[in-house]
């Protein structure tokens, strides 16, 4: 099992992610700097953690979405690789084009730093099999930015053919269907807002987080 | 060269802080405000003679995420 962790300036839960991925798979992620043009050879997991990447100017995510390293990640995301882009990783893949729509200020203006109640809406994916469809779980969320927007046609898309993984079952920061996280096409890239890796220990008070690393490394053959 | 470029979001995008720019004015007594959007001015200096289609690019693949956001080019002078 190989597994990677992209790292920005500005990344401040690559430690946490990294973490996770070790705990679950027993194995330790390789840590890639944004500058690095090139993955691990044979790499079979993607994590693009949060954070505030380049400081969030320009837009959250659009300076890393553009860095050398992010070639790499969509080239692997392309080949079937697994990406799992949390918080201000998700901002980074929408910005890549590996996500469609957009994350935008939370509607209440406010940074939102709680746990979140998510609702399971997708438990054939990769990152949820070890979940139940409709199931509930708290997964802490930590974002200023946070407010997912897509055109109509797209969110139609994400509804109907099943993408949306993660929905807030309470009003959380204005997300259009209160979308938390979602599949890329193929399903091998899931964007998300909450926090799973702050939610993967007992010590964490919670660990509702610590099946998605479980079932995605369990899929992927770690 | 000089241009500016004008990032705005686009109408029926919700605009959060607009909104409480807007509630702000209100709050200071300003009436007759009837919405408020708020958008980004960049200020760019260019090789003389870029062309128009080279600046429209850079909207394109940074300046302005165009999920969400329109842009407009002012060249000066």
């Amino acid at each position: 099992m190989k597994s990677a962790v992209v790292v920005f300036p500005g990344s401040n839960c690559d430690r946490d992610l990294a973490v996770a991925f070790e705990q679950v798979s027993g194995a330790k992620p390789a840590m890639v700097w944004h500058r690095d043009t090139e993955l691990p050879d044979g790499v079979d997991m993607i994590g693009v953690p949060g954070g505030f990447s380049y400081g969030d100017y320009l837009r959250s995510g659009a300076m890393a979405a553009r860095s050398p390293v992010m070639r790499a990640v969509a080239a692997a995301a392309a080949r079937g690789v697994p990406v799992l882009g949390i918080c201000n990783g998700f901002q980074i893949l929408t910005e890549a084009g590996l996500l469609p729509g957009a994350l935008m200020r939370n509607s209440g203006l406010s940074f939102v730093c709680r746990p979140a109640e998510l609702r399971v809406e997708n438990s054939q994916s990769l990152f949820t099999s070890r979940y139940a469809k409709g199931e509930t779980i708290t997964i802490p969320v930590a974002h200023h930015d946070g407010n997912y927007q897509a055109d109509p046609d797209t969110l139609a898309r994400l509804e109907g053919e099943g993408r949306v993984a993660f929905r807030y079952s309470g009003e959380v920061n204005g997300s259009a269907h209160s979308i938390a996280g979602i599949l890329n096409e193929a399903g091998n890239v899931l964007g998300m807002m909450p926090h799973p890796e702050r939610a993967a220990e007992e010590a964490h008070g919670n660990i509702d987080g610590r099946r998605l690393f479980e079932g995605l490394f369990e899929l992927v053959g770690a | 060269m000089k241009a500016r470029v004008f990032v705005t979001l686009k109408s029926g995008v919700l605009d959060p802080q607009g909104k409480a720019i807007h509630h702000a004015l209100e709050g200071l007594g300003f009436s007759g405000v009837k919405d408020v959007r708020a958008g980004k001015l960049i200020e760019l200096d260019l090789a003389d003679g870029t062309e128009d289609s080279a600046i429209e690019d850079m909207c394109r693949k940074l300046l302005a995420n165009t999920v969400i956001e329109n842009f407009r080019i002012e060249r000066q002078g």
